[in-house]
């Protein structure tokens, strides 16, 4: 299996906050990985550093065999990283359809403008914002924004794609949705990390994962394990018998 | 048909500037003249200002610093240098060009308010600096030798070719801005002004692509500096950096409609008009400038989009017509 992002002791402070410590993790490529911790945990931080936001003042980040640490962000998009963000940004004096342009225009393939329409338009059509396309993005609302925030991210075809809460603030149909965009995106053969809260969907969904708590990777594991991991169920999941709850759900 | 929508942003423009240059030669008159010229230097300067402030966002109150320098530079390469007028043209708008391109590595990670009044130090720096300089001839400026006109058929013909000039670099603002509006790098200098963050992690270049804008909302500026004082026949350092020229380039710029093609065309028309009334009317002429303060706070406060904006978020359907 080729890696395709690794972490190697990665720490970041914030003045006196240690925000991440020592993370350290390889991401082989094709699998979902799923983030998870309590509120504060340092997930959204541990996206910054990976994607070039906040460089760590420690450890590495190496994608594709290049080390990647103090690249900037438009160097990762360039790279092949493509992300959302937990807190919408779209473009919004912009019209759906250019929003997503933006993204396969300078993401790492680098199109010209009429390729990038074209993409733009088949990926708005799977992402479900194809009646949008001519709308401004400022006029949409929360979820959309959301598979705004996904379609732009998967214009650009990246090898990996970060996904910061793209279900927060959905209601149930909505998510449902949404979880088979991601596992179809998963098909696709692009790597995935998403921070999630939704337990149901990132048990379901991922391949593996990893627990953060106060920046410190406290466990690491398949759903399963993870579920079952007394450290994991203390910091987060508060008590054991919604852990089981859980669990049958999944 | 797709073709001819293809570029039909285009037209409305050009037809204004053409209307520009036939008004004069309807009425014969070289007052009309006179005034389609400063019309049309407003056309292309507040075209040019568009790139920066309508495309990428990034607010100049200084803007003018680029038509002073230009203009000095190429008057002292028309007078110490003995170059005609199209060379010095072109190095005024390269010097420009270049300083813009120094100027902006520098200030242009300030964002907001802070690049906002960089640009009014680097104008009011720059006026200290020329006022000090005596190869540019300090506070006395440069003056042209009559002679000079000799070599264009004389000072009337000179100022005929002046006003077609005007209007030829009118057209090159107004093209330029078409392209880079409807161009992959106007795509991410439109990204920029939305969100800069957002745009560097969708790839975007930002610190580049603002770069390169404001080197390309520079060049054009110092050119028409260059024309503007050959005609004029000299340069003095407050009339090269006005600060209140600036603002009015904004006033028309956001009066038009900031990040569109048109707005800014209309915006310098309607503002070069009104102007042309008030300073000619008894009441206001010694208020005018107060008058174009009034009109930005009214923009602001009412109509953000300017005119072209306005017309565009209220009829969609003419959105290519009015690029």
């Amino acid at each position: 299996m080729t890696i395709l992002l690794s972490l190697q002791g990665v720490t970041k402070r914030f003045g006196g906050l240690q925000a991440l410590t020592r993370v350290t993790f390889d991401l082989p490529e094709g699998q979902i990985l799923g983030l998870i911790g309590p509120n504060g945990a340092g997930k959204t931080t541990l996206f910054n550093t990976i994607n070039g936001v906040y460089p760590p003042e420690e450890g590495r980040v190496i994608f594709r065999d290049k080390d990647v640490t103090r690249a900037k962000p438009y160097e990762h998009a360039r790279l092949g990283m493509a992300r959302t963000h937990q807190i919408v940004q779209p473009l919004n004096e912009l019209t759906v359809r250019e929003n997503v342009m933006v993204g396969a225009c300078f993401g790492h393939e680098n199109q010209d403008l009429g390729n990038a329409s074209a993409i733009a338009d088949e990926v708005l059509e799977f992402i479900g914002l194809a009646a949008r396309a001519d709308q401004l993005a400022g006029s949409l609302n929360v979820a959309e924004k959301k598979r705004l925030e996904m379609a732009r991210a998967l214009a650009a075809r990246p090898y990996l794609l970060l996904l910061d809460e793209v279900l927060a603030g959905l209601n149930h149909s909505e998510i449902d949705n949404m979880v088979q965009t991601v596992l179809k995106i998963r098909e696709q053969g692009i790597t995935i990390i998403m921070i999630e809260h939704v337990m149901k969907a990132v048990m379901n969904v991922s391949d593996r994962i990893i627990v953060l708590d106060y920046g410190e990777q406290i466990a690491e594991g398949d759903p399963e394990a993870i579920s079952k991991n007394e450290k994991v169920i203390e910091a987060y999941l508060g008590d054991p018998r919604l852990a089981e709850q859980l669990l049958e759900e999944a | 048909m797709k073709r001819w929508h293809q570029f039909s942003g285009i037209v409305l423009p050009v037809l204004v500037v053409a209307a520009l240059v036939t008004w004069p030669i309807v009425t014969g008159r070289p007052a009309s003249r006179e005034s389609a010229f400063t019309i049309l230097k407003a056309i292309a300067l507040a075209s040019s200002l568009n790139i920066l402030l309508g495309y990428t966002g990034y607010v100049s109150f200084g803007h003018i610093v680029f038509y002073g320098f230009g203009g000095y530079v190429g008057l002292y390469l028309l007078t110490e240098q003995d170059l005609s007028l199209g060379p010095a043209m072109l190095a005024g708008g390269l010097s420009s060009g270049i300083l813009a391109f120094l100027l902006g590595t520098a200030i242009l990670r300030l964002r907001g308010a802070y690049f906002a009044l960089a640009t009014i130090g680097v104008n009011e720096a720059m006026k200290a600096f020329i006022n000090n300089f005596d190869l540019f001839g300090g506070p006395t400026g440069i003056t042209l030798n009559f002679s000079v006109y000799q070599a264009y058929g004389g000072a009337a013909s000179a100022l005929q070719a002046s006003f077609y000039i005007g209007a030829g670099l009118a057209l090159l603002a107004i093209l330029l801005s078409y392209v880079v509006r409807t161009s992959k790098f106007g795509l991410g200098l439109l990204a920029i002004r939305e969100n800069e963050d957002a745009a560097e992690v969708m790839g975007v270049v930002a610190p580049n692509a603002k770069t390169w804008a404001y080197v390309l909302s520079a060049i054009i500026p110092g050119m028409i500096g260059v024309l503007f004082f050959f005609k004029n026949g000299n340069v003095e350092p407050h009339d090269a950096f006005p600060l209140h020229s600036s603002i009015e380039l904004l006033v028309m710029v956001m009066l038009g409609g900031q990040g569109t093609v048109l707005g800014p065309i209309l915006g310098a028309f309607a503002y070069q008009g009104m102007r042309g009334f008030l300073v000619t009317s008894d009441f206001f002429k010694d208020i005018q400038l107060s008058v174009s303060g009034a009109l930005l706070l009214i923009i602001v406060l009412f109509i953000p989009a300017g005119a072209i904006g306005w017309l565009r978020h209220r009829v969609p359907t003419i959105r290519r017509v009015l690029a």
